[in-house]
């Protein structure tokens, strides 16, 4: 009985609340804004079907975090790097599904190999050092706030240009590419973008876990709606209602953020997997419809 | 068939009077295609005019798919020129609608009927612009003019094959294109879809002169509208009408082997071609690529 109680009182514990609350707020509002932007790249992930590369891109991510941990720089700055590095090989290398999903395939290990090596040689704190892969919340001060919001302003910016023809693109490549849409040049474009977010994502909820934030509010949103606009939006939505709920429920405990995270975006998956079955059910049965001649 | 006979020269006739003021729109001179010493087809010499209907035919590798890429300016010629409205092919991208072949959209695709057709509209636009009423009534024309407004709001793939390619041809035309390029578009259509989709195309270029370049390997379904047939085979062509092209004698030449082509019912069965254009098959190997599909 109180071992049961001393389990939850380690997952779920509110006591100093207000004075907690006030340590994160940096993180709540990156929070907010890593929600955003991995909301939004997740529709693309979908449609592009890639949440390996997602996989892929963060491990790099996490060996460019870990190399500047060690040597005393911007773990933001290293984590961009990283993942800019991984992004733009999958882009140009991996134009093809098949092509794409081995060369993720070869550059994950070595990645996470690499950042294996760089924590090992690290002499600081350990929590550091768990955090760039399971996530942490207290570690945004504010030079590294400024990176990650400007990172988000970036893929913002270009999300909005590229958006249309991207959802062309994605969806039918080959009309898109006869309409003159460049469809390569896009598909590379995107991989920097995804880099970038998934850079940023890594500060929080942690190299491992950063599918949580990028492919499974899209693929929750994907089962209740194919609206354009309800689409992004709903993706948006989940993506936030996760990352803040799951800022707000560690707070108090020494668990990692991660699983807080993942358990609500799961939460979400599983409510819109329901609620979709009974949609498709309902267009599954629409009566064959009249043929007009 | 006597009747069918007479339906393609009043055609013809039609197109004739277009001639006279309107210039190609698709012109290839001494066109020819090789992949490394392959040659796919050389000489080609066609012109497409306004409202004209083209089929394209040919037995598999003889071509047909290189000539669509080329159309669309994604394969260059390896001799001779090929212009589109009278300029290189990737200029005239925005007048050109394409169908292209059936399951080019995976599964992942969430996208609604009238989303895809709105992708023709302005798919190709960068930066976001504001959702105009006319932009949202030239789709429901489109959807209403394809008669997919009935499922315009289903996700695409929840889509039989024929409702998916009306949207196809929905969206190929949302542009107002001044060519229609299809590529296979009848592939795995019940009979029915086959007829509404070749309806679809064939209203298109009579009321706005659109001139279609019809890839098949079935001639029978647009037997009865097509003016002028493409014959692609062995690095060569025939193109003219189809009683010109499809005739033994015609036929029996660009193979180089005898070929017989029997009309029966208003049908065109073509025997006898050898399926590899280089390679020479088996003799005797009956190729059924205009006929009846098993």
């Amino acid at each position: 009985m109180t071992l049961a109680d001393g389990f939850w009182h380690q997952i779920f514990s509110f006591d100093d609340y207000g004075a907690l609350l006030a340590l994160v707020r940096n993180s709540l509002v990156v929070g907010a804004a890593l929600g955003l932007i991995g909301g939004l790249c997740g529709v693309f992930v979908i449609m592009r079907d890639l949440p390996f590369a997602v996989h892929g891109v963060s491990e790099l991510s996490f060996a460019g975090a870990s190399a500047a941990l060690l040597l005393g720089a911007n773990v933001v700055v290293g984590s961009i790097a990283g993942s800019l590095v991984a992004a733009g090989t999958i882009g140009v290398l991996g134009v093809r599904a098949r092509d794409r999903n081995s060369v993720i395939g070869i550059i994950m290990p070595f990645g996470l190999g690499l950042g294996v090596l760089f924590l090992a040689l690290y002499k600081g704190r350990a929590a550091n050092k768990f955090g760039l892969l399971t996530g942490q919340i207290v570690a945004v001060d504010t030079p590294q706030m400024s990176w990650l919001l400007g990172t988000c302003a970036v893929v913002l910016v270009a999300l909005a240009a590229i958006w249309r023809p991207l959802a062309f693109a994605s969806a039918d490549p080959d009309v898109a590419e006869a309409r003159g849409v460049p469809v390569r040049a896009l598909s590379i474009v995107f991989m920097i973008v995804l880099g970038l977010s998934v850079a940023a994502s890594v500060q929080i909820v942690g190299a491992l876990l950063v599918l949580t934030l990028v492919v499974t509010p899209a693929a929750a949103a994907a089962r209740v709606t194919a609206s354009p606009v309800l689409l992004p939006l709903l993706s948006v939505v989940f993506a936030v209602a996760s990352i803040e709920g799951g800022i707000l429920l560690a707070l108090g405990s020494s668990i990692p953020i991660s699983p807080y995270v993942t358990t609500i975006s799961f939460t979400i998956y599983l409510a819109c997997r329901l609620a979709g079955a009974y949609r498709t059910r309902r267009w599954g049965a629409r009566k064959a419809v009249p043929r007009p001649v | 068939m006597a009747t069918v006979h007479r339906a393609c020269r009043d055609r013809r006739a039609r197109t004739a009077d277009g001639r006279r003021d309107t210039g190609a729109v698709i012109s290839l001179r001494g066109a020819a295609l090789s992949y490394g010493e392959r040659v796919v087809w050389q000489g080609l010499e066609l012109d497409v005019r306004p409202g004209e209907f083209l089929a394209v035919l040919g037995p598999n590798g003889s071509g047909k798919s290189s000539l669509v890429r080329a159309l669309l300016g994604r394969q260059p010629l390896s001799a001779g020129t090929l212009s589109v409205l009278g300029r290189n092919p990737r200029e005239a991208s925005g007048h050109l609608g394409y169908v292209p072949q059936q399951a080019a959209l995976t599964a992942q695709t969430m996208l609604r009927a009238r989303d895809l057709v709105r992708f023709g509209i302005d798919g190709h636009r960068f930066w976001p612009r504001p959702r105009t009423v006319a932009v949202r009534r030239r789709v429901e024309e489109i959807l209403e003019a394809v008669g997919a407004s009935a499922y315009a709001d289903v996700p695409l793939g929840l889509l039989s094959g024929g409702e998916r390619q009306r949207v196809r041809i929905g969206q190929a035309l949302a542009s107002d294109p001044r060519i229609l390029l299809c590529d296979e578009p009848l592939l795995s259509l019940d009979l029915h879809h086959q007829r509404a989709v070749t309806e679809l195309v064939d209203a298109r270029r009579r009321s706005h002169g659109t001139a279609v370049v019809f890839v098949t390997h079935e001639i029978n379904p647009v037997l009865a509208l097509v003016d002028r047939v493409l014959y692609l085979a062995r690095g060569g062509y025939r193109v003219g009408t189809p009683e010109e092209v499809l005739t033994s004698a015609s036929l029996s030449e660009l193979y180089g082997t005898e070929v017989d082509v029997v009309r029966v019912h208003g049908r065109v069965v073509v025997v006898g071609a050898p399926d590899e254009p280089i390679a020479p098959a088996p003799p005797h190997h009956i190729h059924e690529s205009d006929g009846v599909r098993p």
